[in-house]
Formats: C-alpha cells, structure tokens, sequence
C-alpha cells in the first residue's frame, strides 16, 4: 500500500511520542546521495505518493485527452509511446523498434515483438493504427491534433508493420511521437476508464480529481523496470499545501515548487530542491495586428526595456536562465551562439520609442496569474516605462478564463508557453505565419520558408544553421519578448533516487514513473 | 416532543398544524430550489469561456472548441439545455460531466460523504463546545472567566481560518510531525485513521463555528436570564444550575438552535479553504471544480445540494424553536 510508508512511520512516532525522535531520524539519515549513489544498483520495492499540482474532475487517462501534470505522469505510467526520449533528448525506439524513412515523408515502423497490454492482449500494428488515427478525429479532442494533421495516411503493413506517410517531410517525427498524447492504446479503446496500456505500471485505482493509484507491472517489456511497487499520485493545487505535505512527510515528491520555498525545503535534512532548466518562458506579447504595439520601433524599445537580469534575480531567484526574445533556451543542441544578447539599454529604448509615435498614451498592459510571473514583470515593464516617458498602465486580470478571454487578445499582454520537445515545434505552433497561436500575429515569409525547409533537412549541420537564422528573426522582428526561461523546480524526499533532469517538465518530463528506486 | 406533549392540550390539533406548516415549507423550499438552480445557470453563464474552451485549454484551435462543443451539447441554445437538465432532474437523473465524463451522482456519491463524514464529526465537537462556552460565559456574565472566554471567541471569529490551518499544520504536521497534512482517506479507513486525518480540519473548522455558536448562545441565555421568572426561581431557592438546566435552557432553545443551524449550514460549502488546505476531497472543492472547467451539470447539481441542505437546516431550526415554545405555534 501507498499509505504503508507514511504510517509506519506515524505509528513510529506515536509510539516515540514527539519531536525528540524526529531530530534522531533526521541524523540517521544518510547525507544527500553523491553521484555514486546516484549511479548504484536500483533497488526494488517500495511504495512512494507524488503530488502534482492539478486536482480536477478533468483528470483523464485518455492520453489524447491530457492537459495537466497528472494526467502525463499518469499516461507515462501505463502507456508507452512508439518513440522515447534518452537523456540528450534523442528520441529512441520504445514500442517501436524502427523508425526508417528515405526522404522524412514516408516512415516505416517495426514494431517489438512480444509486448501485451496489461490486459493480456498482444500488441499490435493496428493498436498504433488506431491510437495515431483517433487524433485527426475532431471528437477526440486530441491536443495535438494540429500536429496530427501531418498524418497524412496511417495504414497497417503486417501484424507488426505501420506505414505514416506524412504531408510533407518531417525529420523531427521521432521525437514527436514520444510525446505522451501519442501514446499506444488498445485497438477501439473508447472509455478509458481501466487505463489499459503497455506501461511500467497497472492502474489499481483512479479517482478523478482525488487520486490515481499504481502497482507495478511484473510483465512489463523493459527488463528490470520498473523500480517501485506502488505509486500514487496525488494532485495538491495549493503551493504551500503542497510543500508542507513534503516536508511533513506524506508525500514524497512534489511538483512545481515556488522560488520562494525553496529556502524551506532545502533546510530540511530528509529533502532536496532539483531544478531542470527548461524552455518554459512568460513572454510579453505585442500585437502586430494591432495600433500601436505593430510599430516595430514600440517592439524594439519594448525589447531594450527588459530588464533581464532584475526579472530573473527577483521573481524567480536565480532559478531562471537569461533568454533573448526568441524560444531556443541556451541548453539547446540547435541554439545559436554567436547573437548578440539583447540588454536593457533605457537609451536605445528611449530612441525608439520617440520614432513609434505613440507619446503619452496610456496603453493598458494585461497580466494574469494564469502565466506565471506575468503580473510582476508587468510592474517592472510598467516601473521602466515611466522612466523613458511612456505610460503604462498594468492590468491584472483573473487566471480563471484567462486563456480564452485575453490571450492574444489585447495589444499588449503576456503569455506562457509549456516547453516543446523539438524547435520545429515551437515554431510551427507560435511562429509559423498561419499558426493557430501566433501570439503577436506577425507574418514573416522568410521564416515561413525557413521552417519548412527545416523541416525537412536531413542533415543535422545545415538544420542547425537554419535554426539558427530563425532564432535571428524572432529576436529581431517579431512581436514578443521573452526575457528568461524559468527553470522546473520539484521537491524530493532525499531516499529517491535515480533522478535526472528532462527539459519537458518536472518530475523528469513526467516520466518518473519507470526510473525512480527507493533507498531507506 | 416532551414539550409537545406536556404543554399542548390539544394534541391531534397541534400536530396537523405542525404538519402543514412543514408541508408549506417544503413547497417553499422546492420554489427557492427551482430559483438557484436558474440563477446558477443565468450567473454561469455569463462567466466567460465554456465547457469547451476550459477543456481544451490555452491550447485550443477554434475547430477544436467548435467540435467538442458539439460533443457536450453546447450548441443548442441555454434554454433548451437548462429545460433537458430541469426535466431530467426532476426524473431523478442529475445528468453526465461534461468534463468528468461520467454520471453528475457518481461524481457526487463519491465525495457527498467525505463532506457529509467532515461537517458531522464537526458538529459533534463544536456544539457541545460551543453550548457549554456559551453557558459558561452567561452565567458568569462579567466575571473572569466569561470575559477571558469573549476574548477568546472574539479572537477566533476574526481569525481567517486559512490563517489558523495553515499554522496548524505548520506546527502538526512539518514541526511535530504528530498530523498528517493532508487528509486523503484510504478507501478502508478505520476510525482511528479517520480520526488522525481529520483531527485538523475538524479543528480548523470548529474555530470558525464555535466561537459564533457560543456568542449566539451567550446572548440567548443571557436574554433569559433577565426575565422576571428566573428571578422569581431564584428567590423561591432553586438551584441555579437546576434553574439555567431546566428553566433557562428549553426557554432559549430556539434562537440557539437556529444560531447552530445557520453556523451548521456553514460546514458543507463554506469548507473550501479548509478542503483546500488539507486537500479534502469534499463537495465544495467539488463545486469549485465545476465552475472553473464550466461544468454545468455538475455545478448546479452541487448548488442544489448546499440548498437543499440549507434549508433542511432552517426548516429544523423552526420546527425545534416551534415545538419548544408553544407561543410561535399560533404565529
């Protein structure tokens, strides 16, 4: 059971009555795990609850369908995708055991022999068949159908063949279908109610909204995974609930951890703050469409108005890397060194803004609590706005509604992007001309063409290079500025191990699942 | 019912009035039903985004929205939907999700019992609690203890209770280590488990209700306690505590039992900062849950249940007040 970690050792406590024992178990613990711990054998067994940050009747074992943290820790739990990624972010073969094409169009996959379903069922080539087609239906209510409408035709070719011809060349497939929402589920699954997958774990019970219990898979086609008997996953949407169930000991990981816990948490000796630098940005976006956030002076003055350093010091304590208005973080195999990084410079700032036209006009600057960090950097935006002469008027409005209501809405206002798992990604869906969340609704030909051609670019070199000149784009012509990447910050009871940092999101990208191990 | 029985001579008369007095107010009770479940739906609705956008997120393309939207019925028009839901309800169906995508009862059957399990353990600590502070204080009016008690009560009713269970929990749980912080019951709970899991929301919940309750009651006894017959008691040498026992008490029993009802109505909607805290998996985080992913079937399901409850309560309150004072029954 879950709960047999945290009760033996309440009924510890309650026989040792108080806070004398508890200082004596803290200094029997064993100090932090070097990188040779880090590397030891896993150990079996051992039951863990994890807490993530949603808690909602949406929660979902539909793998097209997710949209929370729960619902991907809880997908890569019992599913499994055709692809996965290693720890440079490489995809690699899971259900798949090829993934060939000569010209990125026409993929050809070789599925494992031998993989069955927790249910019994053998896996085949019309499960993955079937899982790929349900996302082109607009029933499913896939959230990648935008991508999915690449799929130009999916057919079986043999028991264990799959043909995906896609529209037009796509060298990034493999890393695409290792994201969760592709995941492989039985042929003409429907209800999802039984989370019948190929994954590390079998659903032992679901709740939605309370809880999702785990128990380990013993059939599970990975040799020696995974790890831990039980897993139970919790959602605690209250940041400070969250911690101090860590910290008080009746979860063992947490999900999402504020900057300004982070001081509580590594005070404590039986826990640890992990961060993972990933791509995830609050961006200020201005409206291309729109007067007078189109002028590209306001965009560039906008730009040296940021104040980078201040913005990753004070609202995300250093847990935060330095961007440069475009959305490849520096850790990226295809980010572009040689550009300039772009610094507050009130001067410059000043400049350009005299040449925009726009005077004293109060322009109204929309933040939410919805993308995190919004509304203080819309303070300091506001702060250094007065000073070159432009008025700025901050507008907080609610985070409930925010994304249907004002995103993209308003000249001026921030958004907040998740991190993708390719660059192609990013751009396609926030960047690309006629993409469907083209923030500032800038039209660039040139990138367009440059995607594209991308895309379909086998060589690794030339992409890189491609890449690189979007990146150049971005920062210089389009509508949003991107200050810093906010870095995932989890929390861990130290007696985890086997952690590492994915850049996809915390609880390493979500699949913890199958490479955590317990050591008391 | 002792009351009734001794104090009315014509018994059979009484009850029949009694009887249709209830009746009426169930009448009333259904019409104030059928009045929240249209402003809930007419509120809602004004809310922005739908079922669908909330679904589908920051991520959403308008096909999507379109197509899903079609999916959970949204399309046709809100009279339609709240005269299908209406008719439904009526039947006994309280509909599907639209989120959860599953049956409204069973959504509800699994947390109506959490929340119903928290507010009745409450009850059971804070009314005793609160009846015998609020004695305590009206007897000894102007006394030590009744001001120490003032100053106390006071101090919890301007205590938010998030404040209060956060600190609990701060000292129960991440200090001592004695609690658990959050209360998530195991399917098979035992009692004591229950007990240790609850034993701060319970808590944090009684500082709320008690400190009113007790006020309430402060007041009531003591608005008795000033009337001539008490002082007539007294001068004849009953024994003050025979006097507030059997004199005093069944005199102000009305307006402290609708004290304790309207405190009481508190505890199944009012608990969402405490099921927020301690991650309580209750009807009002439940009914929060709705409103925030548009849920409509959900939310008004909820809304008619903290109602009916509501009015349960108060129809109780004047039924007891009624039977313990025979005065009201002519009202």
């Amino acid at each position: 059971m879950s709960e047999h970690l945290s009760l033996s050792r309440r009924g510890l406590l309650g026989t040792a009555l108080g806070a004398g024992f508890v200082a004596t178990a803290g200094g029997i613990l064993l100090p932090e795990g070097s990188d040779a711990a880090q590397t030891a054998r896993p150990r079996p067994g051992g039951s863990i609850r994890a807490a993530c940050m949603s808690l909602s009747t949406a929660d979902t074992l539909d793998p097209a369908k997710g949209s929370l943290s729960s619902d991907y820790v809880r997908h890569f739990m019992l599913y499994n995708c055709l692809t996965e990624l290693d720890r440079a972010q490489r995809a690699i073969p899971s259900l798949a055991q090829s993934l060939t094409s000569t010209d990125q169009r026409v993929w050809h996959i070789a599925l494992r022999k031998g993989v069955i379903f927790h249910d019994g069922k053998s896996l085949t080539s019309a499960d993955v068949v079937y899982s790929l087609r349900r996302h082109k239906d607009p029933a499913t209510g896939s959230k990648l159908a935008a991508i999915a409408e690449q799929f130009e035709s999916i057919r079986a070719d043999g028991p264990l063949g799959v043909v995906l011809e896609l529209s037009g060349p796509n060298a990034d497939l493999p890393v695409m279908l290792a994201q969760s929402h592709f995941a492989i589920v039985p042929n003409g699954e429907k209800r999802f109610t039984s989370g019948n997958g190929t994954g590390p774990y079998r659903l032992a019970a679901f709740t939605p909204g309370v809880r999702t219990v785990g128990k380990r898979n013993a059939d599970y086609w990975k040799p020696g995974k995974p790890h831990l008997d039980e897993i139970e996953i919790i959602g605690i949407p209250d940041e400070v609930s969250r911690v101090n169930a860590l910290l008080s000991g009746d979860v063992h990981m947490v999900l999402a951890v504020n900057p300004r816990s982070t001081r509580r948490i590594a005070a404590s000796r039986r826990h640890i703050v992990r961060e993972t630098p990933s791509a995830l940005y609050t961006n200020l976006i201005m409206r291309q469409d729109q007067l007078p956030t189109s002028n590209i002076h306001f965009v560039l003055g906008m730009k040296y108005l940021m104040d980078r350093q201040l913005i990753k010091r004070a609202l995300f304590r250093n847990y935060a890397t330095i961007a440069n208005d475009h959305p490849i973080p520096p850790f990226h195999p295809y980010f572009r060194k040689d550009l300039p990084q772009t610094v507050m410079d009130l001067d410059k700032a000043r400049w350009h803004f005299q040449r925009s036209g726009i005077g004293q006009t109060r322009l109204p600057i929309f933040a939410s609590p919805a993308a995190e960090g919004s509304v203080d950097m819309a303070s300091i935006v506001q702060e250094y706005s007065a000073r070159v002469g432009l008025n700025v008027a901050v507008n907080r409005v609610p985070a409930d509604g925010y994304w249907s209501t004002h995103w993209m809405k308003h000249p001026l206002g921030f958004g907040n992007t998740n991190p993708r798992p390719t660059a192609d990604l990013t751009f396609s869906l926030f960047y690309k001309s006629d993409a469907d969340w083209n923030e500032s609704g800038w039209k660039n030909p040139k990138f367009d063409g440059l995607l594209l051609e991308a895309r379909s670019e086998g060589d690794d070199a030339r992409r890189k290079q491609l890449y690189g000149e979007m990146q150049g784009l971005v920062r210089d012509h389009c509508g949003v500025s991107i200050p810093v990447f906010i870095s995932l910050l989890d929390g861990y009871d130290r007696r985890l191990k086997g952690w590492y940092p994915v850049p996809l999101g915390g609880f390493m990208g979500y699949g913890f699942a199958e490479h955590l191990w317990w050591e008391d | 019912m002792i009351a009734m029985a001794s104090l009315s001579p014509d018994r059979s008369k009484a009850r029949a009035k009694l009887l249709r007095m209830i009746a009426g107010r169930i009448g009333v009770a259904v019409l104030t039903l059928l009045l929240v479940s249209l402003i809930v739906f007419t509120i809602s609705a004004l809310l922005p985004g739908d079922a669908a956008q909330e679904a589908l997120g920051q991520s959403a393309t308008p096909a999507q929205v379109e197509a899903l939207r079609h999916e959970m019925g949204l399309d046709r028009p809100a009279y339609v939907r709240f005269g299908t839901w209406l008719a439904a309800l009526a039947g006994g169906d309280a509909g599907t999700s639209l989120v959860g995508n599953m049956p409204v009862a069973d959504l509800i059957g699994e947390r109506l019992p959490n929340s119903l399990l928290l507010a009745a353990l409450t009850t059971l600590v804070a009314v005793p609690l609160a009846l015998t502070i609020g004695i305590a204080c009206a007897v000894n009016r102007g006394g030590r203890l009744d001001r120490a008690l003032n100053l106390a009560t006071l101090g919890m009713v301007a205590l938010p209770e998030f404040l209060v269970a956060t600190l609990a929990v701060l000292v129960f749980s991440v200090k001592l280590r004695w609690l658990p912080s959050i209360a998530l019951l195991p399917k098979d709970a035992g009692w004591g488990e229950i007990l240790l899991n609850l034993a701060m929301p319970i808590g944090s919940l009684c500082v709320v209700v008690v400190a009113q309750m007790a006020r309430m009651t402060r007041a009531a006894v003591i608005d008795q306690l000033d009337r001539p017959y008490v002082e007539m008691a007294l001068l004849k040498g009953v024994k003050p505590s025979r006097i507030v026992i059997g004199h005093v008490l069944p005199n102000a029993i009305g307006p402290i039992v609708n004290a304790c009802a309207l405190s009481l109505s508190y505890l199944l909607g009012g608990a969402i900062i405490v099921e927020t805290i301690f991650n309580y998996p209750g009807l009002a985080s439940l009914m929060v849950n709705a409103v925030t992913s548009r849920d409509m079937p959900l939310l008004q399901a909820c809304a008619m249940i903290f109602c009916t409850v509501y009015l349960l309560l108060m129809l109780i309150a004047d039924v007891t007040a009624i039977l313990a004072n025979p005065r009201l029954r002519n009202a």
